[in-house]
């Protein structure tokens, strides 16, 4: 204990001198998402520009903060000053804000976007007042893009491992009083009180019990626990030794997918700043609590999201789930009784057990208590990552934080693709588990999706089903055959070759795979067909009667047209296009023969991008077919 | 087989769960599980060839072919879905000749499909090799292709 208590006052010094820093200091949020918008790039610049004007300055690489759109983020805390955040740097403004903010000193408010600080600063606003950020609440997310995702010094500074701490002064009953008094439940999909898996677990007889994080986050839209693990590995570090000591396992086993790479890592090197803490291993802060953790990579199968199929493939085999009773709380990994927690609610734990179960009551409502994390997505103005109460509307989450709508919002899909889509008439609906079940969708693990008008309501459905039904494991009939014959119905419609009884099928197919297929993947695979067959009918009707598809996506449904007033005939589009389908001569408008167009795109994309021509290429509702 | 298998078994214990980090470290050093590999793994966790084939053929990662020079991979999650992600594929699939799950003749681009990457603010993405290129489009991809030989 001392040695920890040392550590932990140590760790505080240093976090303070970064606050009353006398160097500069440059943060660059370099999660996956920064990376990908070039973030990388970035920090080999600002080496670069360092060593050219002989500064002094440390560079630490944070987390993701949220803001996808304003990524990559580059900070700097000049001693003296609070930090100012930058957003959408590139390699011509970086050397414009380097040589003003840190040469000189003073922030360049123009490319500013926020600061840290108490107040406005310089006319820059404070970071967490800016409307995206404004009404969310930060409990989960509470360090990212905070802190050093690989430095255990910064986590115990802000009070990291305190949770921890606080559970080992207490029984486990207790611990799982606190966890039931706060009302948690599961942040995986179902909502399923968190203690009351665990007292099974707990009542369970055994020697061996198993703790497994359920880091397979392989819900195409959401990438909440990725960004977490990425930002914070810590706090879902420590939610394990919480979680695994309430319900009396000595061995964690993090299932995370092979596609997270840099999660991967961090929680490597994470796992190894415990050890080397006396946080992991036997006796964890001389109590009589031996904990230990694995990290299991997944091998690319959605359906391991669910349980049992989760500790098959950690087994070695098949991932395919078997039916239950008996839950794996019960017997569960290699027979013995076993709990499997997502991420969030792991990294949520932490919090309730340093601020105590009263303090988290506080947020959200009766029966859906504290906040959850979403990947707001698709074609929202501000996509991001963020975390709000639950109950939440969802209208302060598109509009007020997601910034609208880029068209016309049409549509929003929650729970992925076990989830429902919902239309404009539910956007003050609660976001919470029961409001959600009871429109059709589920809150699953949050991913958000806006679509607008330009997305097409039956090629969205296509494209869920095809997804669950790609990766249906096949065991069940329900599901493998029912998804499959789903899938082609939907292929039909949007080849405008449907008929109004095929709605009717695939709708009566739709409940027999809900009541029928085995898991939770086969279970709620039709949620995304029948809930817009129930909110999105008459698009359905459109594609079969009319043969149109009114957001010009279907291809069978839709052409490419010259529009000659407006073609300049620059010629770009005549190179772009992969069959020759596009002639003319120069300066002269062009044609377009529809026999030869595959319609790709290539030149719908390079009018609007080169300015003289402007957009003379569109796509369009074909005219109806005889 | 040469060694290095050997070597990359004697790291894994001799039981069955070990199969999927065993097969993946096998991918990692060649690239792809060839059926000599199949058969060291047997000998090694005690397991028949069949079990090898009935759990690797299960999982997406694991790929049975030799691989081309660089990965192509297209994300089709639904974020980057809704923003033109199918094009995209569709249009390497033209471009290279090549249906998704192949390698090009002259093995330069393996074309496959990802569920998610994870980038969807940053939709569509496509990887290739270890990069991940965002907000692509058909005629930045058709560019960005050209650095890869």
């Amino acid at each position: 204990m001392n040695k920890i208590n040392k550590k932990i006052s140590l760790a505080k010094k240093k976090w303070k001198d970064l606050e009353d820093n006398t160097d500069p200091i440059i943060y660059v949020g370099a999660a996956s998402c920064g990376r990908a918008a070039g973030a990388l790039e970035l920090l080999a610049g600002i080496d670069e520009f360092l060593a050219e004007n002989k500064v002094a300055a440390r560079v630490i690489q944070v987390g993701c903060i949220g803001p996808c759109y304003l990524e990559p983020l580059v900070d700097i805390k000049i001693p003296g000053q609070p930090r100012v955040s930058y957003n959408n740097v590139n390699a011509k403004t970086l050397p414009i804000i380097l040589k003003t903010h840190l040469l000189k000193g003073v922030p360049h408010a123009k490319l500013a976007l926020g600061n840290f600080g108490k107040e406005s600063f310089y006319d820059i606003p404070r970071f967490f007042d800016l409307p995206m950020l404004k009404p969310q609440v930060r409990i989960v997310l509470r360090n990212c893009g905070f802190v050093d995702p690989e430095d255990i010094d910064q986590y115990l500074a802000l009070d990291g491992y305190q949770g921890l701490m606080n559970a080992l002064k207490m029984s486990p009953d207790e611990v799982i009083g606190v966890v039931r008094q706060a009302g948690l439940r599961g942040r995986g999909g179902a909502g399923f009180p968190t203690f009351k898996k665990w007292t099974v677990c707990r009542n369970s007889p055994g020697e061996q019990k198993y703790l497994i994080c359920n880091a397979d986050e392989g819900d195409p839209g959401a990438f909440m626990n990725r960004s977490l693990i990425e930002s914070d590995p810590h706090a879902l570090l420590e939610g394990m030794l919480i979680a695994g000591y309430a319900i009396g396992a000595s061995k964690g086993v993090i299932y995370i997918r092979a596609e997270y790479p840099l999660a991967i890592e961090r929680l490597k090197k994470a796992i190894g700043q415990m050890r080397e803490n006396g946080l992991l291993g036997n006796k964890i802060l001389d109590s009589k609590f031996n904990f230990e953790i694995k990290i299991k990579e997944g091998a690319g199968a959605f359906v391991c999201g669910e349980e049992t199929a989760l500790i098959g493939s950690i087994e070695g085999k098949r991932g395919m789930p078997r039916s239950r009773p008996p839950f794996p709380a019960i017997s569960g990994l290699y027979g013995c009784p076993t709990i499997i927690n997502n991420v969030e609610t792991l990294g949520t734990l932490p919090n309730i057990l340093r601020n105590g179960a009263e303090w988290y009551t506080k947020f959200g409502k009766e029966g859906n208590r504290g906040t959850k994390t979403f990947s707001l997505v698709g074609k929202v103005r501000r996509p991001g990552l963020i975390e709000v109460q639950l109950g939440t509307p969802l209208r302060e989450i598109i509009f007020d934080i997601g910034g609208g709508v880029q068209k016309n919002f049409k549509a929003i899909q929650t729970g992925g693709p076990s989830g429902g889509c919902l239309s404009e008439e539910f956007l003050d609906l609660p976001v919470d588990y029961e409001s959600l079940a009871s429109v059709g969708s589920i809150m699953g693990s949050g991913g958000l999706i806006i679509m607008d008008d330009d997305t097409c309501i039956v090629d969205v459905a296509r494209y869920f089903l095809d997804f669950t039904q790609k990766e249906s494991c096949g065991k069940c009939v329900p599901c493998r055959v029912g998804t499959r014959h789903m899938v082609e119905l939907l292929d039909k419609i949007t080849h405008g070759e449907g008929t109004p009884e095929d709605l009717m099928a695939l709708r009566t197919l739709g409940d027999t795979i809900k009541k029928g297929a085995l898991c939770g993947l086969g279970q709620t695979a039709p949620n995304p067909v029948l809930t817009t067959l129930r909110y999105f009918r008459n698009e359905y009707l459109e594609h079969i009667k009319d043969s149109r598809c009114r957001a010009t996506v279907c291809k069978d449904l839709i052409e490419y047209r010259v529009i000659k007033e407006k073609c300049t005939g620059c010629q770009s589009c005549v190179r772009v296009c992969p069959t020759g389908a596009i002639s003319g001569p120069r300066s002269e408008p062009h044609n377009l023969d529809p026999t030869k167009c595959i319609k790709c795109r290539s030149c719908y994309e390079i009018c609007r991008f080169e300015a003289i021509a402007g957009d003379a290429i569109v796509i369009r509702s074909a005219e109806k077919r005889p | 087989m040469p060694e290095p298998i050997e070597s990359i078994l004697a790291k894994h214990n001799r039981k069955q769960d070990e199969l999927i980090p065993v097969l993946q470290d096998v991918q990692k050093e060649y690239g792809y599980i060839s059926p000599e590999s199949v058969k060291n793994i047997s000998k090694y966790l005690r397991i028949t060839e069949n079990q090898i084939y009935g759990v690797s053929s299960f999982y997406a990662q694991f790929r049975f072919t030799k691989p081309g020079r660089h990965s192509l991979k297209v994300c089709l999650g639904t974020a980057c879905h809704v923003r033109g992600g199918a094009t995209l594929l569709e249009m390497l699939e033209r471009g290279l000749g090549i249906h998704c799950g192949e390698t090009t003749s002259d093995k330069r681009f393996d074309l496959e499909r990802v569920a998610c990457l994870g980038c969807c603010a940053l939709s569509p993405v496509v990887q290739i090799d270890k990069e991940i290129y965002s907000r692509m489009t058909v005629n930045k991809l058709t560019e960005q292709l050209k650095d890869y030989e």
